[in-house]
């Protein structure tokens, strides 16, 4: 019986598609049997995300209407054996599918695989209970801006309210050199804003355009920085106790030294 | 070298503490489904029914919400006036 995570945010564009996309492929590197459901139903985008637009026959909602058997709808990953996708349906709304639905449908996939990822949609509505009814465990994506962890906090709420305990966050798109001029809130501020378990900080880094832009989830890459970050969360999925990364490698100079070793923080 | 001196001891005016500052404010509304008008007038209707019984100075009057961990809670700091009448013996 595997477990099904949740994919979050509230707000829109902070990397829940890309969050998802890539801990998924990066699971499945790992050897984990994965699958991938878009429940961002009318406007999909996990499969562009993971290069595997061209290959979708059926989607979610043919699966729950009954057009189309499961396994015939799950499209399997061009690179991993072992990782599949549920499309969204792209011509309907997210009133074509009810969170009991989600919640069968849901149960179901975890006979199969060890790891149920499901994107969610931005906002809080029917896409949102739809995304969240069948899942065991939820992930809240942020990024250090003011809106971002304004509606981080109102899902967090939201999560409890539909029994949802315990979610944990990953920062995404954090910069470090703007976190050191004290121009953008470090882990440690949203930490404490939100009151959450943390569970990995993604860099802000260019190559993840270069990987939507290519349908090749950045974790696969060994050079990529955001790929390493999303490979600890991955492991840390996995049970592993992996540290966070150290972000302060660029501008770790001689005022960064001085200001550690004067026990300043920043 | 301003800048310099102001990054390596921190500088109050940075931006990040806005949006915390920011964020605390609103984020205090949002948990309570509580508009901030809303709040005044929790407030006043307070400052109604204690003072039927104490009397208390409405302008030191603070009513704020806090949250530890999953709670929250209504603080309110109600500053009670002493009156010449109700002197107990100096301290």
């Amino acid at each position: 019986m595997g477990e099904a995570i949740v994919i979050t945010s509230g707000k829109g564009g902070v990397g829940k598609t890309t969050t998802t996309a890539n801990i998924g492929a990066g699971l499945a590197q790992a050897g984990q049997r994965v699958a991938l459901i878009d429940a961002d139903i009318g406007l999909r985008n996990l499969d562009v995300v993971m290069g595997l637009e061209n290959r979708i026959v059926y989607d979610l909602v043919d699966v729950v209407e009954g057009f189309a058997k499961l396994k015939h709808a799950l499209i399997k990953d061009k690179r991993f054996e072992n990782l599949y996708l549920l499309p969204a349906a792209q011509t309907r709304d997210k009133t074509a599918v009810s969170p009991d639905q989600m919640r069968d449908l849901v149960g179901e996939m975890k006979q199969e695989f060890d790891f149920v990822l499901i994107d969610c949609p931005a906002g809080i509505e029917q896409g949102f209970k739809n995304a969240v009814a069948g899942s065991d465990k939820a992930v809240v994506v942020a990024t250090p801006e003011v809106s971002s962890v304004r509606d981080a906090d109102r899902i967090i709420g939201l999560l409890e309210a539909e029994e949802k305990h315990h979610p944990s966050l990953i920062v995404n798109r954090i910069r470090p050199s703007m976190v050191k001029k004290g121009d953008m809130m470090d882990i440690d501020d949203m930490i404490e804003i939100l009151a959450i378990d943390l569970l990995g900080v993604v860099p802000d880094d260019e190559f993840i355009v270069v990987s939507t832009n290519r349908g090749e989830p950045a974790v696969l890459n060994p050079a990529s920085r955001a790929g390493e970050a999303y490979r600890n969360i991955t492991r840390r999925l996995m049970g592993e106790n992996v540290p966070m990364m150290k972000l302060d490698d660029e501008g770790q100079g001689f005022i960064g030294r001085l200001r550690k070793m004067m026990g300043l923080k920043g | 070298m301003f800048d310099l001196f102001a990054r390596v001891f921190g500088r109050d005016d940075a931006s990040k503490e806005v949006a915390k500052e920011r964020l605390r404010l609103v984020l205090v509304h949002d948990r309570a489904s509580l508009s901030p008008q809303a709040l005044e007038n929790l407030k006043n209707d307070l400052v109604k029914v204690i003072s039927q019984y104490l009397d208390i100075d409405d302008q030191g009057f603070q009513v704020d919400f806090s949250r530890h961990d999953d709670a929250m809670a209504l603080v309110a700091n109600i500053p009670i006036r002493r009156k010449a009448a109700t002197n107990r013996n100096s301290l």
